[in-house]
């Protein structure tokens, strides 16, 4: 059997210049045996357009750097096998996001805003004792908490969702995910109240309108449905404590 | 047209290493500035699955576990070749660093209450530790010894350090690549850099300067390493001239790379049970290792594969020969909770389904134990006021082979110690510089930028030159070398650098963040880098540790006990190769008692 050829209709963008209008361009590349999208475009940069911008870190799902619209669906270019999808190939960077050029969009700012917002720490008073053993925690808490960490800031839930693209400062899946990981973990001191005024609304929790697009996209699978519903529940019931 | 930014500490590279150095220096209130290509939870530290070694001895099959234990395998591990007051602080070092990372937010496994079968033994654990820190087997480590959450350590580590970073207010600025240090010979006073949001200069000043910038797997053909590890920070140190690289030529394979796209499966694997298979599905390392198996130290079960695929029991494939990873037989619960990404990465990048069938594996690039040469607080040889730390440096913890988990806690122990060191030696540190030197080198980063563009399409294909550079280290300086094959690359690698010099670009002529650019500035540095491994493997007429000689099969500690130091003179064509002698304080070099002995009697 002969190779498929692919067709790719890749956004092209540069806000440097912008007397170039935003189009689409297209590649015809032959697929390869176990190509993945990182392959591909890497294929298109080195052999037929340098100057087209993406961002891959680690090719293996891990970092986040390679959120984009796949024919219309968010998720990480990287794990994408070009044998899942037809032989056209359409590709857009994810909304929502700054953009920087083609299909790069500058999450890394987004996520620090984010973060900083959510106050992702551990907030506590204990002082670190180097001499202390470490505090115990049960196995099966500690999965609980990995579970909401696993998060990658891929930014994929960010691109689909309703809210996200027209509020800017909402917070998004990943950020009420955030939150919800420091409200499992007994080492964060805050309570209720102090979790309230990071997503007690409308840029957190009371935002989200509940389409679960966020749910369907994720590509490392975080249960976001579930971890929505954890921090509405608590913040529904912090709201009425509140005088 | 430059922006200037000055600190008391800049530090380059937002890993782990770099973050907790930043850190230290941000609680002793000095002013911090860190720069990164990448946001800095994207930084390779967060590929890092297995976990990281810290003597806690918690768990059960940790029972009496020590600093002295530690040291012990870390220095056998090494095959002598490291720095034995630096193992020693750091085997201290790693029970409270592990610790504080949890006090900071990493969700640790656990130790459960829960009996479980390993390899045919039941594991009963001490009900007084149960929720204590508990630890995996991982290879060359007399103890399980391996911390872990989940397969996902580096992950929850560098999101804890980076959470540290955000609370204590430190400054990030992402997508900015360092491209050349200020100095003027003796000191360093900063770093040149470009922003690869638009392509602009930036200039940094600062009392200190540190490096963090990871690993360089990326010289390589096949490698487990993010595309961005391809050295650029350690290359700008070796373009000072001042600055030497130690012991380059120490690369290691890793086990188990999948086969074809190279993405590791994690050392935890086999710590949790895993078995490597041959074609027959034959398991065949008891018969190289009767007493650790799979889990003997990565280069020699690297070795091992190789031998055997040599010998003709490797599984054909369009990628070459390789041997298959089983890890069937732990079962669906503890594959699915404990070793649950790779589980996914498996299904997802080889469509393989590692709780019904094996994964195909490969001995593939890994890490460098390499790196710029500092002393053990961490200040780098050659240049003042300057530091670096983590994979990028040589500190000299691994040697000639590092022990799996042992590298995450280099990151963070080192991050502490070193870190420490520079606050304290920032304190005292003061920052005059001349403008004219900060003109001059913007002036050189400016020219080479200007050089690039105006060759254009005239110019050398970098792209070519970096796959034949890749190539060359791939075939030439892999895990079984000789004499024929080094000098080979070598000569290869000088001709590459030759081109390298003149390499120009392919597309519209580099405006603004254009990748290509980039790639083209980087790749002479690479080259060098590239030359200096292939240099110093050549130069290395013994075996030790990952360096593993066909035509001197033994360690020869009568005239190779020391570390290569290789300096890039101005101008020069190849490196300089210098020694030093190795610090030994404790553990006098004997046999690793493995099945394959390499001590010279
Ligand atoms: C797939 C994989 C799995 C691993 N698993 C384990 C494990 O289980 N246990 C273990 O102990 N070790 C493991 N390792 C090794 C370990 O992860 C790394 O050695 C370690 O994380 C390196 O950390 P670092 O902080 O030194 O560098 P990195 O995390 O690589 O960070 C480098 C930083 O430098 C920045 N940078 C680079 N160049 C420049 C420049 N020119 N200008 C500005 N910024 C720059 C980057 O943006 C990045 O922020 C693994 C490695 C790989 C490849
Ligand atoms: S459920 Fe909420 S967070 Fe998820 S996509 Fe819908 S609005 Fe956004
Ligand atoms: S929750 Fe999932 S989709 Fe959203 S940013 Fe995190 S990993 Fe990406
Ligand atoms: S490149 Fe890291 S997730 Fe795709």
């Amino acid at each position: 059997m002969s190779p498929r050829q692919l067709t790719f209709h890749i956004f092209r963008y540069d806000p440097d210049r912008p007397e170039v209008k935003p189009h689409t361009q297209t590649f015809k590349i032959e697929e390869e045996m176990g190509m993945t999208l990182f392959v591909a475009l890497n294929k298109i940069r080195d052999e037929i357009d340098p100057t087209l911008k993406f961002d891959f870190v680690c090719r293996a799902s891990i970092c986040g750097s390679c959120g984009m619209l796949i024919n219309g669906k968010a998720s990480l270019a990287c794990k994408t096998l070009t044998k899942t999808l037809p032989s056209d190939i359409t590709l857009f960077p994810l909304p929502a996001f700054k953009l920087l050029g083609d299909l790069s969009v500058d999450t890394g700012t987004w996520f620090r805003d984010m973060s900083m917002r959510t106050e992702s720490w551990i907030h506590t008073d204990v002082e670190f004792d180097e001499t202390a053993q470490e505090e115990k925690m049960d196995d099966d808490l500690a999965l609980e908490i990995y579970e909401a960490e696993r998060c990658i800031e891929c930014g994929c839930c960010v691109g689909v969702c309703v809210t996200a693209n027209i509020r800017q400062n909402f917070i998004g899946a990943t950020g009420i995910n955030r939150v919800s990981r420091f409200m499992l973990d007994p080492r964060d001191k805050r309570d209720e109240q102090e979790y309230f005024e990071v997503v007690g609304n409308d840029d957190g929790i009371f935002g989200c309108v509940g389409l679960m697009a966020c749910e369907d996209t994720c590509p490392v699978g975080v249960p976001l449905r579930g971890q929505l519903a954890y921090v509405r529940r608590k913040m529904t019931v912090a709201g009425w404590h509140r005088k | 047209m430059y922006q200037s930014f000055s600190s008391d500490v800049l530090v380059v590279g937002a890993g782990l290493a770099g973050e907790r150095a930043a850190v230290s220096a941000a609680q002793a209130g000095q002013n911090v500035i860190i720069l990164s290509l990448i946001p800095p939870r994207r930084s390779h530290s967060s590929a890092a699955q297995g976990g990281m070694q810290a003597s806690l001895g918690n768990s059960a099959m940790g029972k009496g576990d020590s600093p002295d234990v530690h040291m012990y395998d870390t220095v056998k591990g090494s095959d002598w070749g490291c720095e034995q007051d630096v193992a020693r602080m750091f085997v201290n070092t790693a029970p409270i660093a592990v610790r504080e990372m949890s006090a900071w937010g990493v969700p640790w496994s656990r130790v459960r209450n829960e009996k479980r079968m390993y390899e045919g033994t039941e594991i009963v654990e001490d009900p007084e530790k149960v929720g204590l820190i508990t630890a995996r087997n991982f290879g060359g480590t007399a103890k399980w010894r391996t911390c872990y959450t989940s397969d996902g350590a580096g992950h929850t580590l560098l999101y804890a350090m980076d959470s540290v970073v955000i609370k204590l207010g430190i400054t990030v600025h992402d997508r900015m690549e360092a491209i050349e240090l200020i100095h003027d010979g003796t000191r360093c006073y900063g770093v040149v850099a470009r922003s690869l949001r638009d392509g602009s200069i930036y200039v940094y000043t600062a009392k200190t300067t540190v490096i963090a910038t990871g690993g360089f797997g990326r010289l390589y053909a096949a490698s487990t390493n993010a595309v961005i590890n391809d050295g650029a920070g350690i290359a700008m140190a070796f373009n000072s001239g001042v600055v030497p690289l130690g012991n380059m030529e120490a690369i290691q394979f890793h086990p188990t790379g999948m086969v074809p796209s190279w993405i590791l499966i994690t050392e935890g694997a086999r710590g949790e049970g895993g078995h490597l298979l041959d074609k027959d599905g034959y398991r065949f390392m008891p018969d190289y290792e009767p007493k650790y198996m799979e889990l003997a130290s990565r280069d020699v079960v690297s070795r091992r594969i190789m031998q055997h695929i040599r010998a003709g029991h490797g599984v054909d494939s369009p990628y070459g020969p390789h041997v298959w990873l089983d890890i069937r037989h732990l079962g669906e619960h503890r594959i699915n909770t404990y070793l649950r990404e790779i589980s996914t990465i498996a299904r997802t990048f080889a469509g393989i389904d590692p709780v019904k069938e094996p994964i195909p594996v490969r001995p593939t690039q890994h890490y460098t134990m390499g790196g710029i040469r500092t002393n053990k607080d961490g200040k780098v040889y050659g240049l003042d006021n300057l530091f670096a730390l983590g994979e990028a440096a040589c500190w000299d913890l691994h040697g000639f082979n590092r022990l799996g988990g042992n590298s995450l806690a280099e990151t963070v122990v080192a991050g502490r110690i070193v870190g420490e060191k520079i606050a304290e030696f920032t304190k005292h540190a003061t920052l005059e510089v001349n403008s004219a030197l900060i003109e001059e080198h913007v002036r050189n980063v400016e020219g080479r930028i200007d050089q690039i563009r105006s060759r254009g399409k005239n110019g050398e294909n970098w792209v070519e030159i970096r796959k034949e550079m890749q190539m060359t280290l791939e075939l030439n300086v892999g895990i079984f070398r000789t004499a024929e094959h080094l000098q080979e690359a070598v000569d290869k690698l000088g001709n590459l650098y030759e081109r390298s010099l003149n390499v120009g670009l392919m597309g519209d002529g580099g405006q603004g963040a254009d990748p290509e650019l980039v790639n083209a500035l980087r790749l002479p540095g690479m080259v060098r880098m590239a030359i200096t491994i292939a240099k110093g493997a050549l130069e290395r007429k013994e075996s030790r540790g990952s360096h593993f000689r066909e035509d001197y099969p033994q360690r020869d500690d009568q005239n190779w006990l020391k570390r290569t130091l290789a300096y890039w003179p101005e101008g020069a064509k190849e490196p300089d190769l210098k020694y030093e002698p190795v610090t030994i304080t404790e553990i006098p070099p004997g046999d690793r008692g493995y099945g394959e002995s390499n001590v010279k009697k």
